[in-house]
């Protein structure tokens, strides 16, 4: 590995804020003489906190799928709707084409969001050598897709601010929408707080 | 433990920076050396293959030009009514601002924060933040606060959402076309212009600005 050495075997520490490169004291509490930031190997207890944001998501995910995130009201006549029969009325009424796009940012992000992450901290876990430019690939378009998913909650909350003709027309958010938002935050601190470094470690060092 | 950092923190810091020009990749902290990208050319880590730099042809005046073009386009995207619905004659349009403050009265305030947080204060702080780095740094100095601003700018990099927003205003005009009449406002094509700078300056690599301009000794 000695055409491309990585940062621990020339005794180097990359800053994690500022990308300066530093030499790797065994001081503890070092910091980056540029930014001032806590100078580390890896992202602190990544794996731990990566699993426990990735939890908290996924407990709130089930609400913000099971519970309505919408209700529409039109002369009394009210209809509440969960993100999936959102889509379905899309494609039904709208377009097809937007339904795609609601979808994939609404149901299929979040769950491949959960998927990659697991998949990930599992087999970095393992110190596993499986796949590793996948892994690495795969890490990159979670952290890239994740806040699209944001979506849905501005459709309601725009919808909501528009949709208000008294008797005639309503439209008001529940609380599946909340639950929701807040899931699609977590997932992203949880693909920030892990570490994509550690699919490159042999076994996991989580310091 | 404690003892070991106390002589001089200053001075071990100074010693940590290494002179080479090294360069490690954020994403599997492979070690390069830096050789300089021709126009357009962009480098990439050949073991994980995450992008490493990319060549910069727009100097700070440019890139302050685009910073502020893009304030004066969030002020408008902001103050202008984004669409406006009418059923029976009668007619409603929102503004950013009208859809934050109705969604906390609706009891939905987790919605209205985020909604206010990824959409105003995160996309104007990096707008202003940017702003100020460059003014200075386009006469070769550092802004007052250059660190802390240049850190904060770091973590508010992926809490912007303007581009999302844009997506969901299309999305709501199909969903509201089916019952209502709708009419795009000017600020719905402000928020699409905002989105195109956006994008021109999320190229803006923050660790070149650190370079760009390099500390002085007081
Ligand atoms: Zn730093
Ligand atoms: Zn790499």
């Amino acid at each position: 590995m000695s055409a491309l050495p990585r940062a621990h075997e020339l005794g180097l520490i990359g800053c994690h804020v500022c990308g300066l490169v530093c030499r790797d004291a065994p001081v503890p509490d070092a910091a980056c003489p540029r930014c001032g930031s806590p100078l580390h190997r890896r992202k602190t207890a990544s794996c731990a906190r990566t699993w426990a944001l990735l939890i908290a998501a996924f407990i709130l995910y089930i609400p913000a799928n099971v519970l309505p995130i919408m209700r529409t009201a039109s002369l009394g006549d009210v209809d509440d709707n969960t993100i999936l029969s959102g889509v379905v009325e899309l494609w039904v009424k709208g377009s097809p084409d937007l339904a795609v796009i609601v979808f994939t940012a609404s149901i299929l992000v979040p769950l491949t969001k959960f998927l990659v992450l697991a998949t990930l901290l599992v087999s970095a876990h393992r110190g596993s050598a499986w796949a590793r430019l996948q892994r690495a690939r795969l890490y990159r378009l979670v952290e890239f897709i994740g806040y699209w998913s944001m979506l849905d909650v501005f459709v309601v909350a725009l919808l909501t601010a528009l949709v208000q003709f008294g008797v005639f027309s309503l439209v008001a958010p529940l609380p599946g929408v909340i639950f929701f938002g807040l899931t699609v935050v977590l997932t992203m601190l949880a693909s920030m707080s892990f570490d994509p470094r550690l699919i490159w470690d042999g076994r996991s060092d989580d310091d | 433990m404690r003892g070991m950092s106390v002589p001089s923190h200053a001075g071990a810091a100074e010693r940590a920076e290494v002179p080479a020009p090294l360069l490690i990749c954020e994403h599997c902290d492979t070690v390069y050396r830096r050789r300089p990208l021709a126009r357009g050319e962009t480098a990439r880590c050949a073991r994980c293959g995450a992008l490493l730099e990319r060549h910069h042809g727009l100097g700070p005046g440019t890139m302050l030009a685009l910073v502020l073009t893009a304030l004066v386009v969030f002020v408008e995207a902001n103050a202008w009514p984004i669409v406006t619905l009418g059923l029976n004659g009668e007619q409603v349009s929102t503004t950013l601002w009208g859809m934050i403050t109705f969604m906390w009265k609706q009891d939905a305030q987790v919605v209205s924060v985020l909604a206010a947080g990824t959409l105003f204060f995160f996309p104007l702080a990096k707008i202003l933040l940017l702003g100020w780095v460059l003014l200075f740094a386009r006469a070769g100095r550092r802004a007052p606060g250059f660190r802390p601003v240049m850190v904060a700018l770091h973590y508010l990099h992926p809490w912007t959402m303007s581009e999302v927003f844009v997506l969901g205003v299309l999305v709501s005009i199909v969903k509201a076309h089916l019952y209502f009449d709708v009419v795009p406002d000017p600020g719905v094509f402000a928020y699409a212009v905002l989105v195109v700078l956006i994008t021109v300056f999320a190229g803006i690599d923050l660790r070149r600005l650190w370079e760009l301009v390099p500390e002085r000794p007081a």
